[in-house]
């Protein structure tokens, strides 16, 4: 195997202003092997992806393309070369077709122009080897994030590259698409192309991947072989010391309801979902990837409207479609997408933290810069926040760090309920546990919490309660005593009756 | 969402290319409609509205602003705008006349050459200016709006071209018709298809919309960003410089104010026409319907003899009802999406 690589880096640094975020890296990628880059987040993962597939050039040190030192002046040239991307951030083209999205600047030409019956059928072959179900001529404005990721994975595959690079593909995606895209992947290793696969979840890394190098804040940590390390070694090689595991949630005494949702009905969305969530009490929404958990989340505080039924909050019912209304009764909602729904990508970390709770701000008729920036302080210390200056937009922020300006966007208002969508989609294993511990306290002080989550481990980890969802229905509500990665699979795929 | 995973393999749906599709042909065939009821109302009111003389006016009066808008389009769908395009016309138009009138001789098709090269300059300079200065549109294209016009001040000297110093032949071009149909308008038709084509089925056509819809995605999909700017401003002054020589040939004086003002029809047509201002969508049909159902609404009201003070607002009223009825169609199609994927999926 000690070939030449096909694609290398060797002693490459990159710093944006005094942000040194990636420092003297090598990586080797061979043919015919995953390689799996690890690390927490902010530490230059995606950074390097991004030295790969020439949108940064790297400050110093050099990319070598079968052995030769090469330069990528920006992605077209990493294109030709055979590199193919799946970025950490969907990049679509919200107004074309899901198969124009696919084959923009490399579609198959005819005599005349392109040739779009061509085009359209290898898109759809696309999406059957990946097991989707998309109508390739549906606009990609709208889809979910799962669906935005497998567009992605279409179109890194449609690529045939040499090298498929994978920022956090899976980040999104259920256990079924995630085994899917596993076996497209197997498959190209068998076919000798090079991948390089991010994730934080390490039993992935573990299953797909033959060699792992770490990254710890921008510099090499490691380079092994997968099989020599335990999972443990590779969290200590991350994290750089001992971790807890799962922080499990301590018991707390539910006191009276402060979520009711009674028969709330959407049409074409959801039908008929009721349950509630008393304080103190951690209660898990389950199900797969498209079950309408989210949906039920944004009617509940109020983004979208709701067709039929009712949401109380202690006892008072909400005014539907008015996330003013939810707010001011004490809910709080930290949505999945969070670039879109989360974030106002161009404003300051610290003005970002406070815009969910600016009346505590206020000195008067103005708001405190001084509150905010402390407020903000805290919050970044308490979730390990990785920046610059709290001044920096947020945007230039790694993927996980701003995921944990979301939440604490929303839990530095103190609410009487939350509702947390996939907390911890892209937060790296040592925030994670610092992620649930917080919860765990919230819930301690009378919370409310309601947690969306596809990931079992966290589920049955933090929940008191779970319920499950399936195609738009609650299924089934389920004891934390009850609670078993089966008899949730179960429910979430449909195989019992509520 | 699609709960693909619960799922077996289905054939792929179809639903979505007919809406889009269905979308994209309401917004033109709303302005067809939107049409068609004007000339009934009017005809009804002034018969002398249908005229075949009345008729080939609208047309005339169409084709010019028809064409820039569809060169606009072409800017518009990279999420840029070009306001100097009046400026662009206004030069090529004294400039194609001085020439014509100084030169007796020049051959006629070399003129008309000269006069898009010249066009082509000035889209290029607003080229540089937004895609490789990373100026924004707006403010580098309002810039040379003044420049181009200063330029064109410059050369006249206050001087004007009149019809009687122009050759015949060339004149010719603006009142000749073939098959009873203005070749102004002809020529108009010719370009609309021609670019409509292109942008429908060349990957520089497909890219352009790409870049309007996503920028940042544009440059990862390792789209010529910069390059294919500059082209759509080329393009856009090339064909504003041939609507320069057309508006020379049409009404025969020529003097440094031609067209002032004129960019702001064009955008209007652009926008009515279903072109979304903040790219990435609409096509040039689209706009050249706008332009001519704009044309159309100026000729009517001249025949009912309404206020020309009352034609301007009308137009507002008329931008702001093609903006709602955008807004409009947008949500139905959200809406429309949803609830199809729920029943797809169940
Ligand atoms: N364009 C930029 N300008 C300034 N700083 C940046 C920019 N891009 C990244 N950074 C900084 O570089 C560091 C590394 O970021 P990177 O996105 O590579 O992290 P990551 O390992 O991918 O993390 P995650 O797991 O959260 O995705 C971070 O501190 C980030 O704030
Ligand atoms: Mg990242």
């Amino acid at each position: 195997m000690e070939d030449t690589p096909v694609l290398a880096l060797s002693g490459v640094s990159k710093a944006f202003g005094a942000v040194r975020a990636v420092r003297d890296v090598s990586l080797e990628l061979y043919a015919g092997e995953v390689h799996a880059l690890a690390g927490e987040n902010g530490a230059g993962k995606s950074t390097l992806v991004k030295i790969l597939s020439g949108v940064h050039r790297p400050d110093t040190g050099q990319i070598l393309l079968d052995g030769a030192p090469v330069e990528f002046a920006g992605p077209a040239d990493a294109q030709q070369a055979g590199v193919a991307v799946i970025y950490q951030e969907p990049t679509l083209f919200p107004d074309l077709s899901v198969t124009e999205n696919i084959f923009m600047g490399r579609q198959p030409r005819a005599r005349l122009g392109i040739d779009r019956r061509a085009m359209r059928a290898s898109a759809a072959e696309l999406f059957t080897r990946l097991g989707v179900q998309l109508d390739p001529d549906q606009p990609a404005r709208g889809l979910s994030i799962a669906d935005q990721q497998l567009v992605e994975i279409a179109k890194a595959l449609s690529r045939q590259a040499r090298v498929l690079i994978m920022d956090e593909p899976t980040a999104a995606l259920s256990g079924k698409e995630v085994a899917r895209l596993f076996g497209v992947a197997k498959a190209l290793r068998e076919q000798g192309c090079a991948l390089l696969f991010i994730s934080h979840r390490l039993e992935e890394m573990f299953e797909l991947c033959q060699r792992v190098t770490t990254l710890r804040d921008g510099a090499f940590v490691a380079s092994d072989m997968i099989a020599d390390i335990t999972p443990d070694d590779l969290v200590r090689r991350m994290v750089g010391r001992e971790l807890d595991a799962l922080f499990p949630k301590q018991e707390t005494t539910a006191g009276e309801v402060a979520l009711s949702v009674r028969r709330l009905t959407r049409e074409g969305v959801f039908t008929d979902v009721s349950f509630e969530v008393r304080r103190g009490e951690i209660v898990a929404l389950a199900g797969l990837v498209g079950a309408g958990r989210s949906e039920v989340a944004r009617a509940v505080f109020g983004i979208d409207r709701w067709d039929a039924g009712s949401v109380e909050v202690d006892g008072k019912r909400l005014r539907p479609a008015s996330p003013t209304a939810a707010m001011a009764a004490g809910l709080a909602l930290v949505p999945e997408d969070r670039r879109q729904q989360g974030l106002v990508m161009d404003l300051s970390i610290e003005r970002n933290i406070g815009l969910a709770g600016l009346a505590a701000l206020h000195r008067g008729p103005l708001i405190s810069r001084l509150a905010e920036r402390q407020r903000a302080k805290d919050w970044a210390v308490r979730l390990q926040l990785k920046f610059a200056r709290l001044t920096d937009p947020v945007n230039v922020l790694s993927g996980g760090n701003q995921q944990k300006v979301v939440l604490a966007k929303w839990l530095a208002r103190k609410p009487s309920v939350i509702i947390v969508d996939e907390p911890t989609r892209g937060i790296d294993v040592g925030t994670k546990a610092e992620v649930h511990r917080l919860l765990s306290e919230l819930a301690g002080t009378g919370v409310a919490v309601l947690m969306i989550s596809s990931e079992l481990p966290e589920v049955l980890g933090m929940a008191d309660r779970v319920l499950v969802m399936h195609e738009g229905r609650l299924v089934a509500e389920i004891d934390r005593a009850d609670a078993t990665e089966e008899s949730v699979m179960a429910a979430a795929t449909g195989r019992t009756a509520a | 969402m699609t709960a693909t995973a619960t799922r077996p393999e289905r054939i792929t749906r179809n639903g979505g290319r007919r809406l889009v599709d269905l979308v994209a042909r309401v917004r033109e065939l709303g302005i067809l409609a939107a049409l068609a009821a004007l000339f009934g109302v009017t005809g009804a009111v002034n018969p002398s509205f249908l005229t075949y003389g009345s008729l080939r006016d609208i047309l005339l009066n169409t084709a010019i602003v028809a064409m820039l808008a569809v060169g606009q389009t072409l800017v518009v769908i990279t999420r840029n705008v070009d306001l100097s395009v009046s400026s662009v016309v206004g030069l090529s138009a004294f400039g194609g006349a001085l020439v014509l009138a100084d030169n007796p001789g020049v051959p006629i098709p070399l003129v008309i050459a000269g006069c898009v090269a010249l066009g082509a300059a000035c889209g290029a300079v607003n080229g540089l200016l937004v895609g490789a200065a990373k100026v924004p549109a707006l403010v580098a294209t309002l810039g040379t709006l003044y420049a181009f016009r200063g330029i064109d001040y410059a050369v006249a000297g206050g001087r004007q071209v009149n019809a009687a110093d122009m050759p015949d032949g060339f004149l010719s071009l603006g009142t000749r018709s073939v098959l009873g149909v203005p070749l102004l308008a002809l020529v108009a038709l010719a370009v609309l298809l021609v670019v409509g084509w292109m942008l429908r089925n060349l990957r520089s056509g497909r890219e352009l919309y790409a870049i309007g819809s996503n920028p940042e995605a544009a440059v990862l999909a390792g789209i010529q960003v910069r390059r294919r700017i500059m082209a759509a401003f080329v393009a856009n002054g090339a064909l504003a410089g041939l609507a320069g020589v057309m508006w020379a040939a049409r009404f025969g004086t020529v003097d440094a104010t031609v067209a002032t003002g004129k960019e702001l029809d064009v955008i209007a047509a652009v926008v009515v026409g279903g072109v979304a201002i903040f790219g990435g969508s609409g096509t040039v049909y689209g706009a050249a319907l706008g332009a001519l159902l704009l044309a159309s609404i100026t000729s009517a009201l001249a025949v009912l003899r309404v206020d020309a003070l009352a034609q301007t607002a009308i137009n507002g009223a008329l931008l702001i009802a093609a903006i709602v009825l955008d807004r409009l169609l947008a949500l139905r199609v959200a809406a429309a999406l949803r609830r199809r994927r729920f029943h797809d999926d169940n």
